[in-house]
Parts: structure tokens; sequence; C-alpha cells
């Protein structure tokens, strides 16, 4: 033990950048995935003002395109995933009984480039400008002939930061849910939601390998003059499209399995029942991560495949009704029979239910690929997946805030406000999607930047607008409640819910170590599991002994800059700046590799010192 | 909002949505454009994507009552009472019950997915070789719409003429960007991709004009990339093309102030022919104009006939007035487009706009 290092003890910003602790990992990606969700927000907002009235002069033309490829590419990859890695950090551990993920120094990392690639890409706005072909990219229009700032080469770079930054995440998550969890936690013993941050690691890692290829190709096309878009040399401009939906297509599952295991945490906790049909939940979303890849070009029904892969795709994405329908059921039976308590997060639960639905629906619709022809790129589209988007991955992601806000934070945030903020975020919501279901069936394309008077969409628009306006306030509602909530004093127990998992047998928030002892988990739902039993908390697998902790460290955070620097770089063509990032990039490697780190421990006195004020 | 606009509302949300037709109403208003609207196809091949868009709109609707209707049951029936701490019972699952909304859904696609198949098939059909369909080549330009018809030798732009009844035969292309060709009216859309061909078929059973848009984000003034397809009679048709593929193209510019006009050609000759044809031959980078009396809209979009009033007169007087605004600062009207030219000065946009207002085949 005599090479561990001292207990290190960094404060403030030191230690935020430097922590590896994976709930100090899922704050940061808490905070900075709230902010790029503002600033998409904001671009969303700014959209719905211009297309308020017809023929407005707000935004036009090209700022306009520049608003909506920025908006999309914000929330997706930098408010809607971080926010899901927030989530998945903060409680995938905790639930399988793990003091950390199995790499902490990478999940530093991934949070870091994650930060960074968000970042660069962001600068564009104040760079020449942003981003201008939309958030899928589709080139031509995305290389250098038609988009001549270097506001997509920003996309390009950034995106590939931020996706390297989740891929290793999602790798880390899969090796930690594999290889961490706590005596008798069996597969089919974890919670939905780390079966769901299971499944999805899983979608991350076969699915981000496609968009970064496409992006290397869009980058060699754009900053090194190759041709693999460029029709005129004899490029292909639907190869893009390909690689981006093979991508495309389960990154919309990797957002929304998550959102389906916290409703599933949630509904069965708030009904005081244990998740109905778990075992065919679990191989639900098996089933729909595995089909999730087989539906890519339900996406491109209108780029002229032909009848043959029309139908076939189109019959495959039909299928996925089916595990869904799966899902939806079980959780009104699970309800069926309980207890139901309309918290705030079960209200967002609730709520998401009849709202997934809808989108579902639509997504059935949208699969017909003869109807496509109709509904393609037209406002129904749009009006469809923010129903699945917003109103089945944001209210999943909403509801699991306001669950899991006393296991990050050691508060309960404030139940009054928390209603009003679902109402004005769920009639808001409503509002702004709905008419566009019926502005897209009337002739509505998507991305336009002005209409017409006279056509019949002035009404549908207004309303649009207005309920964003409303949703707007929604979101401002909870950002008072978490001001409001870190100013009170009053800590939350341990168990605030009487839930059902293994998160709950310990304090709020989290000690450092997570588990004073390793848990010895026998049943799903360990901690209702011992409640039934009459036992206080759940029996440890191991005495109390020191635990083993990694060392915090700059590196990640370090490399992360140098690959931002590179990123420049690229973008400007100066080799000497891109040369120079890299090269921090690879001292942080050689840095990591070459000097050991042994971690230190946190001895037996503390872990008792720590233990004994706990509220449970 | 007059009592048949109305009705003519309802009727036609009322076929796809009877559910949520008050609310529809409500929400699309009264003015919404017949011949834009997919609910209101004039053509088979949207006739049948709309009853595609109905029957599983239906079967879904279907499914949503299910499932609202436990939600209300549940949420109503299974609320906490105060007071009532006991435990509910932990029920694990229920094979049979799972079973059955495992397999009933896979039926309920199967109703979907038959019709669908067929559906695909017969709206990918070939009519290349029918020696009755009107062939078409359509070419996609950033922001406008370039129409070929390599039989009659005519090219023209923004406006594809077609007969009533008769199939139609696209082949689709694009000279820059990624378009979409999209007639909701009459059919469904098809991406134009540049170095590739796709084909579609039109069929329109209704005389009018309808409305074209480019669906697929192609720049700064995608939102503008408006088109009409003119449908006309049999005859109309043929005497079309008997006007504007004459070898030798007479145009004058009859009506017209002379002296302006003159002047017009003059400046047209001189700064515009560059781009521009008036002989449907094609204009070099910017749209054919000839016949440009005759047109709906200026650029593409700017409506002569906003109103569908069939008044010649209002769309002569819209037409100069379009024309005169988009003369005067192209990018002001659509910004990002590819006429670059140098400011024109007044009294070269009114002689340039007298003279193309009067411009018609004889
Ligand atoms: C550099 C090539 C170029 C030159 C020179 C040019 N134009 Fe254009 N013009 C275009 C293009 C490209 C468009 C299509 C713009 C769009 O809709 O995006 C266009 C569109 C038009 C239209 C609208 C066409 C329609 O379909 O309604 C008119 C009218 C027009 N030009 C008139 C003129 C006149 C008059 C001149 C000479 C003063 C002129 N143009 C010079 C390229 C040119
Ligand atoms: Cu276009």
């Amino acid at each position: 033990m005599a090479q561990h290092a001292a207990r290190p003890r960094n404060t403030g910003l030191k230690d935020w950048l430097t922590t590896v602790d994976h709930k100090k990992i899922g704050i940061l990606y808490l905070v900075a995935g709230g902010f790029f969700f503002l600033l998409g927000g904001i671009e969303a907002v700014l959209m719905r003002l211009q297309l308020m009235y017809p023929e407005s002069n707000l935004f036009v033309g090209a700022t306009f395109n520049e608003l909506l490829t920025m908006h999309g590419t914000t929330m997706i990859f930098l408010a809607a995933m971080p926010i899901i890695f927030a989530l998945m950090n903060a409680i995938v551990p905790l639930q399988i009984g793990a003091r950390d993920v199995a790499f902490p120094f990478v999940n530093s990392l991934g949070f870091w480039l994650f930060f960074f690639g968000g970042t660069l890409l962001n600068l564009s706005w104040f760079l020449g400008g942003a981003p201008d072909a939309g958030w899928t990219a589709y080139p031509p229009l995305s290389g250098t002939t038609y988009s001549s700032t270097h506001g997509v080469s920003f996309y390009v770079l950034g995106l590939q930061i931020a996706g390297l930054g989740t891929l290793i995440g999602g790798i880390n998550f899969l090796v930690t849910i594999i290889n961490m969890r706590a005596p008798g936690m069996t597969f089919m013993r974890m919670p939905l939601f780390t079966w769901s941050a299971f499944i999805t690691s899983a979608l991350i890692l076969f699915a981000f390998p496609a968009i970064t290829v496409g992006l290397v190709l869009l980058m060699f096309d754009r900053i090194f003059g190759a041709n693999f878009f460029e029709v005129a040399n004899g490029g292909n401009v639907v190869l893009w499209q390909h690689l981006f939906w093979i991508f495309g297509h389960p990154e919309v599952y990797i957002l929304i399995l998550p959102a389906f295991g916290i409703i599933s945490e949630v509904v069965a906790t708030f009904s005081k029942k244990r998740l109905f049909g778990y075992s065919a939940m679990v191989f639900a979303t098996i089933v729909i991560g595995f089909l999730g890849f087989m539906v890519w070009a339900h996406h491109m029904f209108t780029v002229g495949m032909g009848p043959v892969a029309n139908a076939l795709f189109s019959i495959a994405t039909m299928l996925i009704a089916v595990p869904t329908g799966i899902k939806i059921f079980n959780w009104l039976l699970t309800m069926w029979g309980g207890q139901i308590r309309f918290t705030t997060a079960n209200l967002f639960a609730v709520g998401f239910i009849p709202t997934f639905v809808i989108g579902g629906m639509t997504g059935v619709m949208l699969a017909v690929a003869p109807a496509d022809f109709q509904y393609h790129d037209s406002y129904f589209v749009v009006a469809h997946f923010h129903y699945v988007i917003v109103g089945g991955m944001a209210f999943g992601l909403f509801s699991g805030c306001y669950y899991w806000w006393p296991k990050m934070f050691g508060k309960m945030l404030n139940e009054t406000i928390g209603k009003w903020n679902f109402w004005l975020f769920f009639i808001g919501f409503h509002l702004t999607f709905f008419p566009q279901h019926f502005l897209g069936l009337t002739g509505m394309p998507r991305r336009v930047y002005t209409y017409m008077a006279g056509q019949g969409w002035e009404m549908g628009n207004m309303i649009s607008t207005i309920g964003a306006l409303v949703m707007t306030l929604g979101t401002a509602v909870f950002l008072w409640n978490a001001f409001v909530t870190s100013r009170k004093a009053e800590k939350a127990p341990a168990d605030p819910w009487d839930a059902r998992t293994l998160e709950w047998a310990i304090p709020s928030p989290a000690p450092e170590y997570n588990f004073a002892q390793t848990p010895r988990v026998r049943g799903l739902d360990a901690l209702w599991v011992e409640k039934m039993a009459g036992n206080k908390g759940m029996t440890p697998a191991e005495p109390l002994g020191p635990i083993h902790m990694p060392s915090p460290s700059i590196l990640p955070f370090l490399m992360s800059v140098g690959f931002f620097i590179a990123g420049f770089g690229f973008i400007y063509h100066q080799t000497i700046v891109s040369v120079v990032g890299l090269l921090v990039v690879f001292y942080g490697m050689f840095a990591r590799s070459l000097f050991d780190d042994h971690g230190f421990h946190i001895e037996v006195d503390e872990i008792k010192e720590t233990e004994k004020g706990v509220k449970l | 909002m007059g009592l048949d606009c109305m009705m003519r509302r309802l009727q036609q949300v009322g076929r796809l949505l009877p559910l949520f037709a008050v609310l529809a109403l409500m929400l699309t208003g009264c003015s919404s454009d017949p011949y834009l609207s997919a609910l209101t196809p004039k053509g088979p091949a949207a006739e049948m994507q709309l009853f595609m868009m109905k029957l599983s709109l239906y079967v879904m609707l279907f499914v949503f009552a299910v499932v609202v209707a436990i939600f209300a049951y549940v949420l109503v029936r299974y609320r906490k009472r105060k007071g009532d701490n006991s435990i509910p019972e932990q029920v694990e699952g229920n094979h049979k019950l799972e079973i059955i909304w495992t397999v009933i859904p896979f039926l309920l696609l199967i109703v979907i997915a038959v019709p669908m198949v067929s559906t695909t098939f017969t709206l990918a059909k070939d009519y290349s070789q029918d020696k009755e369909a009107v062939k078409v080549k359509v070419t996609a330009h950033q922001f406008w719409w370039e129409f070929d018809y390599p039989e009659a030798k005519i090219k023209t732009a923004q406006e594809l003429y077609i007969p009533v009844g008769k199939k139609v035969w696209l082949e689709l292309t694009s000279a820059d960007v990624i378009h979409s060709f999209w007639v909701p009216g009459i059919a469904g859309k098809i991406d134009t991709n540049p170095g590739m061909k796709n084909t579609m078929w039109l069929e329109a059973s209704e005389e009018g004009v309808f409305q074209g848009k480019c669906a697929e984000l192609c720049g700064a003034s995608h939102a503008l990339m408006d088109f009409k397809v003119k449908v006309v009679s049999q005859e109309e048709f043929d005497a079309w093309v008997a006007k504007m593929s004459k070898e030798k193209p007479e145009s004058t510019t009859d009506g017209a102030d002379t002296a302006l006009a003159a002047e017009g050609e003059k400046i047209f000759q001189q700064s515009c022919v560059s781009c521009h044809a008036i002989d449907g031959n094609g204009g070099k980078i910017g749209p054919d104009l000839s016949n440009y009396s005759e047109r709906q809209t200026v650029a593409g979009f700017l409506r002569n006939d906003p109103t569908h009033t069939g008044d010649e007169a209002v769309r002569t007087e819209n037409l100069k007035k379009n024309l005169h605004k988009w003369l005067s600062n192209p990018e002001e009207v659509k910004p990002g487009n590819l006429m670059k030219i140098g400011q024109l000065k007044p009294e070269e946009v009114d002689a340039l706009t007298e003279y193309l207002s009067n411009l018609k085949r004889q």
C-alpha cells in the first residue's frame, strides 16, 4: 500500500476539472447538457418567432438555416445525449452496487471531449457563421461548393470530438455493467434503467462509428479536397445519407431507451408495485435496440431506392411498434392495482404515456412508405419526431431529474413548483407540436424560413409559436426550482420516495465511495426485497474496510483542450496549430501510460464518520 | 369565414380525421389551399397515398383508444387514497395478457403492410415505354425548376403543363444540391439528386393550378422554391405544345407600351440573355422566360393570382407588380439566389417589366 498516494483533497474549480468521480461527472454532464439545452431552446424560440407570422423578416435565408442546423445539432448531440449520460453516470453504478464506473479516467475524458467538442461547434456563431446545412448535413449542400463558410467544418470537427467522448462513454458503461455488479446482482435482477443504459451503450458502440466514418469523409472533402461527395468528380451524395442514418436511426433509440428505463423505475415506484412483466420489458428493450439497426432507410424513402427496398424497410420499421407496444401495456399494468402517487416525477412519467403513444402512432404512419411520399420532409415529420423526442425523451429526462435529484444533490426539488413546471411544459408542448401535423398534411415543408400568406398556415403557426413560449416558461420554472432548491437547507433522506432499487439504500447525496460495504443483492428490486423482509437496508457482502479510490487527474481536461486546439487547426487549415493540439493529446496519453497511478484509500475511520450522520 | 368554406373544410379534414375535425378546423383555419393539401387529392397517386394514411391512422386510433381507456381507468381507479398504507399485490406479470398484446399488434400491422406493399409497387410503376404518357425531364436548380419536354422540344421553367387524366412520366435530377419535387395535391414527392436520375409518374384528375414545393433543404431560399403544376384539358395542352414548340418562335409584346417594351427588349438582349432565354431552349443559368406574360408566378413563388380568381386582369396586374419587385432587388426577394446582377436603374426596371409582362407566343 506504500505506493498509494495520500487522500487528495481538491476543492472548487480544481476539484471539478480533475474529478473522476462518476457522481460529479454526472453533475458536470447535467450542467453542461442543461446549458446547451437552453441554447438549443433559444434557437428554437427564435425560429418560432420568425414563423409566427407569414413573410416575417426577423431571421431570413441563411441565418434561419444556421438556427435550424444548430438547434437540431445542439439538442441531439449536446443536450439530449449529455443529460442522458448525466443520469447514467449518477445512477447506474449505484443501481448495480458499484463504487464507480469501470474506467473513471476514461469517464472524465468522455465528458471533457463532449464539452470541448460542443464548445468548438458553438464558437462558429462568432467566427464567421454557424453550420447551415441542417443537422443532417446532406452533401453537396454541406460541401465547400455550396457552403463556403467555415460553418460546416465546425460541425464536422466539433461532432467528431464530441462523438469520441460519447463512444468511450458508451464503452465504459458496457464494461461497468458487465463487470462491476455487486454480488447477487444478476443480469435479470438489474433495474430497467440500468438495462436501458446497457442497451443504449451497445447501440452507441455500433452506431457512432458509422457517423464518424461519414464525418471523416466529409472532413476530407472539405479540408483536404477529396471527392467522396463531389458529384462532378465521381462522388456519390447518397452515400452520406446511408452513413448518417445508419447512425441516425439507432441514435433515436439511444435517446429513447434511457427514457423508457426512467419511466419504468418511476412508474413502479410511484405505483408501489413491481414492474409488470419485467422479463418482457428487458426483452422488448433488446429487440428495439436490435431492430433499431434494421430500419435506417425509412429516412430515405424518397431518395429513389426503389419499391423493393422501400417495402422491406417499411415493414421492418412497423415491426418496432410491437416491442414498443409491449412496453406501453406493461407500464399501464404496472399502475393497475397500485397506489399511484402523483409526484412531479410521476406526472412527467404519466404524461409521457399518451404523448409518446401519439408519437408512436405517427411513427407507424410514417413507416408506410407510399404515405411517407407525402409526409417526408414536411411539418408532419417535425411534429412526429418532437412527439417522440420531447414528448418522449425530454419528459422522461424531466421525470428522472425530479426522481433522482435528491440522490444527486441531497435535496428535494420543490413539488409545487414542479407541478407548474409539468403543466406548463405539457400544455406548451402539445400546443406547439400538435398543429404541426396539420401544417405538414396541408403542404408545409419543413426547414422553411417563411411562408407566403394565404396558404392556410397562419393559424397553425401562430398556435405553435404560442405553445413554444409556454414551453419556455415551463423550462424557466424548472430552472427556478433548481435555484430555490439549491438555497434551501433541508437535506433529503436516503429513500424519500419509498423506492425499490439499490441507489436508495445509501445516503443522499451518495457518499464518495457509494457503498460503505458492497451490498448483497437478493432479488429484483433489491431494496424492496429487504424492506419486505423487515430489514433495515441491505445486507453487506463484505466487512467494513478501507476503500480503494482512483486519483483525480487533470489529463482528461488537458487532452480535450488538445483536441479542441487541433480542431481549430483543421478548420482553418493551420497545420502548425493542429500539430500543437495533437501533441498535447499525445502528451496526455503518454503521461497516463508511463506514470503509474495507484489511487488512494479512504480509511475506515472516515467512512464511519460519514455514515454516522446519515438520515435513512 | 363563409359557411360553404366551413363545410368544405369540414368535409376535407373529416375525411382523414373525424375525431379531430373540429380541432383541425380551428388549427388550419378556413383558408387552406385546396390545390396544396395532401388531404384533398386530385389524382390517383395522392388518392392512394391518402388511403394508406387513413388506413394506418384508423388502425392506430384504435390502439390509441384502447391505451387511453386503460390509462384513464387506471389513473382514476388506482390513485392513492389518504390513509391507505396497504401494500399492493406485487404482480410479476401475466403471460396470457403479454401474448395478447404481442400478437394483436402483429395482426394489425399485417392489415397495414399488405396494401402498403401493393401501393408501393403501383407508385413505382414504369411508364417510360408508354407511348401515351407525356414525358418530362425535371431539373432542379437553386432555387428554381426546369421542365424539359424532350418529345415536343420545349423547355420551360417553374410551370409544369400537363394534360388532365393522362399519365406523365417524370425523370428528375438536380443541377446542384439535392432538392425534392413535391406536389401534395396530385402525388407525393421524390428527391432530385445531382448525378443521378429518379423517376415518378403523375396524373391529375382535375384541371387547375396545383402548388408544388421543394421539400429538401437546399440553401438560403429553400422556403421559396415553389413551382406550379398547371393541369389543362388535352386540347389546351396540345395548343400549348404547338405554340411553344415552334421551330422559329415569334414572341410579341402586343398590347404593351411599345416604346417602353422595345427599350426593355434592348436591355434584355444586352444584359440578360447570358443567363436567360426566351426561345424555349432553356436559359443557361436562369429560367427560360418564354411566354412570360402567361406566368402564374414570378420567381416561382410570388403568386400572380393568389386567391385563384381566374381573372386575367388581376393576374396581369400582379405579374407586373411582382416582376417590378423582383427586378428591383432579386437578392431581397429571394436571398442567396443566383441571379447576381448589378442594381438596375428604376427606368430599366420599368422597361424590362413592360417587356417581360407582355412577352407572349403567337
Ligand atoms: C447571372 C445570370 C443571370 C443574369 C445575368 C440575369 N438573370 Fe434573371 N435569373 C437568374 C437566375 C439564376 C434566376 C432564378 C432565381 C431563382 O428563382 O432562384 C433568375 C430569375 C429571373 C426571373 C424570374 C424567373 C421566373 O421564373 O419567374 C426574371 C423575371 C429574371 N430573372 C429576369 C432577368 C432580367 C430582366 C435580367 C437582365 C437584367 C436577368 N434576369 C439577368 C440568373 C440571371
Ligand atoms: Cu430546393
